[in-house]
């Protein structure tokens, strides 16, 4: 499981870096990067994002 | 245009990290001030409002960074009671309107002509470790891999910091220590020349909405949710839903959003050659939210410590422990002081908001400042309130 980042939508605030307890998740100038192999879908990122822009997948 | 080695390395060209750059390039050392994105101050993640005072304290004011001035506050109680603070009174963080893009470019240009070094489309990706100590920094210029070596690093990196994490300063914000937030640059909108400010559980969660002129039919029209209350997508979600309700016929001519740091002063912005400043140290209002002025303060803290540091040659975490004692002793007291206040505030029910409004809404508050306002709410509802009291 990971967290993906719906481009489209993402605002590239950084709100989600800001709370990830893994530092699994980078804002790369204007786009959000996610680290597999750090993330352990807590969703707190999901959770935060003011504009709905991320989703936990996989399974 | 990046040399390989300098005395300080300055991540993040906003307020905080060109204050910085500034002070300790003036001060005659070699300075580097690296900026990620392609354009300083854009995109915005702000509602660009800040005291007059203290902007004063730091620059000179140039119309144009400034989009619009105000007279003071409005206050809004979920059932509409409305209360009025004027500038003078200092109430709430306002004065100017602020047009980021411009004032946070203007402070680079400021460092720039100090003497450092600025870059952008420049990221961190990691930290050089030399002896225990922080002695550079990776990371890719214009796409291209870098190693820059210097005497000390100031991680000015923002809501986002990486830094601070990699030098082991522990900066994760829980939900509840964070404002998640998004607005509406607004056109065509009859405001007039106050700011105003909504709570309300039902508006904003743990938050408010705001309304900030920004002059010519213009106005940044935002909301801040409180983390730990808020779901995926609802801050720009209940923001469209008030606009959408209160100005019917606005365009939208910009989206904003943003993460507000409202945990209050952290345990350490220190490490053995590296000092955090302005966001990612999380030296942002819990109150307000706002960060513009403790990030120029904290930041003009840094650039000193780091010029004396480097001047004496140690660059150690004991060294650097001025700068942590100093923005304490300059913004500590009122963020933990905001920190209490926010606690209790965003237990509130929108019947207790009510409450407070009313008994002061008949009382002249025009000219007092937060504290005096706070103490007023606690000596007349203390119950409600009480867990306020060590602060009177």
């Amino acid at each position: 499981m990971t967290v993906r980042v719906d481009r489209y939508r993402c605002g590239y605030c950084g709100a989600c870096v800001g709370v990830c307890p893994n530092v699994a998740i980078e804002l790369v100038e204007t786009w959000v990067a996610v680290n597999d192999e750090l993330c352990e879908s807590c969703s707190i990122c999901v959770k935060i994002c003011p504009i709905g822009a991320l989703e936990v997948v996989g399974g | 245009m990046i040399k390989k080695r300098y005395d300080l390395v300055v991540v993040g060209a906003g307020p905080a990290g060109s204050s910085a750059a500034k002070r300790a390039a003036e001060a005659g050392f070699d300075v580097l001030l690296i900026e990620k994105r392609q354009e300083i101050g854009d995109p915005v993640r702000c509602a660009e409002g800040a005291g007059k005072r203290g902007i004063k304290r730091h620059i000179k004011p140039d119309p144009r960074w400034i989009a619009a001035e105000v007279r003071g506050s409005r206050v809004f109680a979920p059932d509409g009671t409305r209360l009025e603070i004027s500038e003078e009174g200092s109430g709430v963080e306002v004065g100017y309107v602020l047009e980021r893009k411009i004032f946070d470019r203007v402070l680079a240009e400021e460092a720039a002509d100090a003497g450092a070094d600025v870059m952008v489309k420049t990221l961190a990706t990691g930290l050089i470790r030399e002896n225990w100590r922080v002695a550079g920094i990776q990371g890719r210029s214009l796409g291209r891999a870098v190693e820059v070596r210097a005497g000390l690093v100031v991680g000015a990196d923002g809501v986002e910091s990486m830094v601070g994490r990699w030098a082991g300063i522990e900066t994760t914000l829980a939900p509840g220590d964070i404002e998640t937030c998004a607005q509406f640059l607004l056109k065509g909108v009859e405001v007039d020349d106050y700011c105003e400010f909504y709570l309300s559980n039902r508006l904003a969660p743990g938050g408010y909405v705001w309304v900030f002129p920004k002059g010519d039919g213009m106005a940044n029209v935002g909301i801040g949710v409180l983390g730990s209350r808020s779901e995926s997508g609802m801050p720009i979600e209940l923001l469209t839903r008030f606009v959408n309700k209160n100005f019917p016929s606005a365009r939208v001519v910009e989206v904003v959003v943003g993460g507000v740091p409202v945990c209050g002063p952290i345990k350490r912005t220190i490490a053995d050659g590296l000092m955090l400043v302005g966001d990612a140290a999380r030296q942002s209002d819990p109150v307000t939210g706002g960060g513009i002025l403790n990030a120029l303060d904290a930041g003009v803290i840094a650039g000193e410590v780091a010029a004396g540091s480097l001047e004496k040659g140690d660059v150690s975490r004991e060294a650097l422990k001025e700068y942590e004692e100093r923005w304490r002793e300059k913004i500590g007291a009122s963020l933990a002081r905001s920190l209490v206040v926010k606690e209790r505030l965003v237990q509130l029910s929108d019947k207790d908001l009510n409450t407070l409004a009313h008994s002061i809404k008949d009382k002249d508050i025009a000219r007092m400042g937060l504290f005096d306002l706070l103490s007023l709410l606690f000596k007349t509802n203390p119950r409600l309130l009480w867990s306020l009291r060590k602060l009177f």
